[in-house]
């Protein structure tokens, strides 16, 4: 059996109890993450994605609806023990520098949750390290690019080797160059390491990477499935304000166009592939 | 502005940037006590030849500290000649008209401004020679006995090394919100008074909205990243006391004791 | 109105131990009704061009012509008002300059600054509102009560209600989710095509640049190293490599589909559906041989 790193069931959620006119924030929402796995959250802003984060890691307490981490169900008293499993990375690069310079902010969670100084300063290099960013330990904030920033919080998160990673929205303050790094330095956490990362993004992009996603819509799950069955979605997904990736874009432009395509290319490698063979290779 | 080096710091590897914080702190506020015990022309002349010593040991170039200061040594050179003109007292050196200058004033206004320039000299060495993280670390571990009257001491100096870090980032952004204004034709720089103050509402108001929009978003990183308070947190910065900076302590003592000598 | 810039270099913090050079002799020559691109990495000087287009910055060398006036070291301020109410600025993330009560005296901000009436200036700003596509319901709303998306729309409008001939954007739809991207970057195109509005988009998106821009110039280490047609630009990609910048991802899509099929498309696509439009036509033709 998988073991389930995070299990939501049925969370309902809404910032204003009073009002009875204003919509709940989440509906009825369940779902589960599996330790290994890639799990994006996505929907354009406003779906409720964000606020699906702050439940997660009990920044916000729900009236309806559990949550599990490690099969435990969180409540006031595991709550610090269940964040220190859960790293996590927000919006904007600036807002969650706490320390002085690199190594400062990356050890500041392990400084809170006591770890023993000499521990401490191995896990800080090696946190950095599986960032990039161990030439940096003494640089201020404001000598960093907003990709490097965010590999540093990444670091932070890592320093405390959690169970989970969260990426809430990550890259969507990044330029180009900064979205990559910071999706490369992701893929590569993956590959060596296997962790489980739940990312909340519009970058439908980002979202390709993932195994499973999960497409939320007005405070609602939309729809749950692999990147294959959610983008085959395709218009429906436009209606509902995000775009589709590149390849799957232009597969059902082309297919509207009358170019006869298998169109199950999920990378431009396997759209250029599926042109040729129904096309030009004869 | 950027020419003023009060509050900056100088990252260097000489003897005095060595030391730790702690003894630096310490040391500075026990020679700021000792600078009130001179009172002879000599016992001055010592304070001088002293900052002077620990001002080569810091290798901090002494037209660096005179440029960067400048502001506040045209404020000792006013004070001195407040003195030279307006203090009565002993011989009368000059007699010209109505500008009647007394030895007595020439004294005092020499004395007042040595002891403003040591002053000023001795602090400014401190932080440029300690980063403000190792000022803030050792203020709160100096202070930290003060703890027992529930003075809050990890939270201030957690909260000074926050402002710290974020004077930067609010300094970028004051430019980008007041050059987004002036785009819009409002103008700090130009105009009657009145007009400017008006200008400052469309200025100050996004900041603030942005600050607090900051500091929320950094408390819910700090929640997250496990901080609930000073108890139970472990130190990653560890300061080292050497003896280097038990000499410097004791060297102290004995100017201390020299200074005493050297009064009247 | 065109808008000159002739051998412009700029340092910031001049005569201080902290003087840093931004710019390097730039000349660019945008034209009246042009839509022009500027593009380079962060830090390659662009936004510091951004600030010479309305005068926020004057050049510490050169000169800047900004319609008839000339912005120069030692230009006075008081000359420049005019100029800014001419180039308008949408700055990057303009949502944080938002600080009035009502979204509707927001918007009125800036032409009253400039001296418009205020029956005028409510007018336009009602006109502008409605154009971003809010609806009448936010114009005695606190900006502050309103969405994201929604906010950078009011000071979009603010910018407009001023009534600029040159409109500068500086990544005008960073933090937008798709949809919101695609409605501004069209609103702006529309208005471009439309009133023949001069377009300068400063950005980091080879895509939009593609798509939108009739004239695009890299930026490079504080100097302006290329500037020409989205086709010139984007057709040697080996020389924007060299500037640390990727050609659009439906050009790299093209190359890569050529090189597989053996046979080239016989122009250079710049967008989704030009490469579609000819690819099918491409496809048909071999079918009917």
């Amino acid at each position: 059996m998988m073991n389930e790193i995070l299990k939501l069931n049925n969370i309902t959620f809404t910032y204003a109890p009073e009002q009875e006119e204003v919509k709940n924030a989440v509906e009825d929402v369940s779902f589960t993450v599996n330790e290994g796995e890639w799990i994006a959250i996505v929907g354009h802003n406003g779906s409720g994605k964000s606020t699906l984060a702050k439940i997660i890691n009990g920044l916000l307490f729900t009236e309806q609806g559990t949550v599990e981490v490690m099969q435990k169900l969180m409540n006031e008293e595991n709550l610090w023990d269940i964040r220190s499993q859960m790293g996590m990375v927000f919006q904007n690069p600036d807002n969650q520098f706490v320390g002085a310079t690199v190594q400062d902010d990356v050890a500041f969670a392990l400084e809170n949750n006591g770890v023993p100084h000499e521990e401490m300063v191995a896990r800080v290099h090696e946190a950095l390290a599986q960032v990039k960013m161990e030439q940096f330990l003494d640089h201020e904030p404001q000598h960093l690019s907003g990709g490097q920033k965010q590999r540093v919080a990444i670091a932070g998160a890592l320093a405390l080797k959690p169970r989970l990673l969260i990426l809430d929205e990550a890259t969507s303050m990044l330029d180009p160059q900064g979205r990559k790094e910071v999706l490369a330095t992701v893929r590569k956490l993956r590959e060596d390491t296997g962790l489980t990362v739940l990312s909340i993004t519009h970058d439908l992009e980002e979202a390709i990477l993932a195994d499973r996603l999960l497409f939320m819509n007005g405070g609602q799950k939309f729809a749950e499935g692999t990147p294959k069955e959610i983008f085959d979605l395709g218009d429906q997904l436009i209606e509902l304000g995000l775009d589709l990736p590149f390849p799957i874009k232009m597969s059902k432009l082309l297919m509207a166009q009358g170019v006869s395509l298998q169109g199950n290319a999920m990378s431009e490698e396997e759209l250029v592939n599926d042109i040729w063979i129904s096309n030009f290779k004869k | 502005m950027t020419k003023m080096i009060f509050g900056r710091f100088l990252p260097g590897d000489s003897f005095v940037h060595k030391m730790d914080p702690r003894a630096k702190l310490l040391f500075v506020f026990i020679f700021i006590i000792a600078v009130f015990i001179a009172n002879s022309t000599w016992s001055y002349a010592a304070l001088l030849v002293i900052t002077l010593l620990i001002m080569l040991m810091s290798k901090i170039k002494l037209r660096y500290l005179i440029n960067g200061l400048k502001p506040v040594l045209i404020l000792m050179v006013f004070t001195l000649l407040l003195h030279v003109f307006f203090t009565k007292g002993g011989a009368l050196v000059v007699d010209f008209g109505w500008v009647n200058i007394y030895e007595e004033g020439i004294r005092q206004g020499i004395f007042i401004s040595v002891r403003f320039l040591v002053l000023v000299f001795i602090t400014s060495i401190l932080t440029l020679t300690t980063s403000p993280i190792a000022i803030t670390d050792g203020l709160e571990i100096l202070l930290s006995p003060f703890k027992k009257v529930k003075l809050p001491v990890h939270e201030l100096a957690l909260m000074m090394s926050i402002a710290l870090r974020f004077i930067p980032t609010l300094m970028d952004e004051t430019d980008k919100i007041m050059k987004a204004q002036m785009a819009r034709g409002s103008d700090l720089t130009t105009g009657p008074v009145k007009d400017r103050v008006k200008a400052v509402v469309p200025l100050l108001i996004p900041l603030f909205v942005s600050a607090f929009k900051r500091a929320e978003d950094l408390a819910t990183a700090m929640e997250v990243r496990g901080y609930r308070g000073g108890e139970g947190r472990t130190r990653y910065r560890l300061l080292k006391w050497t003896m280097r900076d038990t000499l410097a302590l004791l060297a102290l003592l004995v100017m201390i004791a020299i200074l005493v000598l050297l009064r009247n | 109105m065109d808008i000159k810039l002739q051998k412009v270099s700029y340092r910031y913090g001049m005569g201080t131990p902290f003087e840093k050079r931004a710019l390097y002799d730039v000349d660019l020559h945008i034209r009246s009704g042009s839509y022009q691109a500027i593009i380079g990495h962060t830090g390659s000087g662009k936004s510091t061009i951004l600030q010479h287009l309305n005068a926020l910055l004057k050049p510490t060398e050169g000169q800047v012509q900004i319609g008839d006036a000339i912005i120069e070291r030692k230009k006075k301020p008081k000359d420049l008002r005019p100029v800014r109410q001419k180039v308008g600025i949408v700055f990057q993330f303009p949502e944080h300059q938002l600080f009035e009560e009502t979204v509707l005296k927001d918007v009125m901000f800036g032409p009253m600054n400039f001296g418009v009436e205020e029956a005028e200036a409510e007018q336009r700003a009602r006109n502008m509102l409605t154009l971003v596509g809010l609806p009448e319901t936010v114009l005695e709303k606190s900006p502050f009560d309103l969405s994201g998306g929604q906010m950078r729309r009011v000071a979009i409008a603010g910018v407009l209600a001023m009534q600029p001939e040159v409109i500068v954007l500086d990544e005008p739809t960073a933090g937008l989710d798709p949809r919101g991207r695609q409605e501004i970057m069209e609103l702006f195109y529309r208005l471009h095509k439309e009133q023949n509005l001069t377009m300068i988009l400063v950005t980091h998106s080879m895509e939009d640049a593609a798509r939108y821009a009739d004239q695009i110039a890299i930026m490079h280490e504080g100097r302006c190293v290329l500037n020409g047609t989205p086709r010139d630009i984007f057709s040697d990609s080996e020389q924007l490599a060299a500037y640390r910048l990727e050609v659009p991802r439906i050009i790299q899509f093209q190359k890569q589909l050529e090189a597989r099929i053996g046979l080239s498309l016989g122009e250079l696509c710049l967008t989704e559906e030009q490469l579609v439009r000819v690819l099918s036509r491409v496809v048909k033709e071999r079918e009917a041989q």
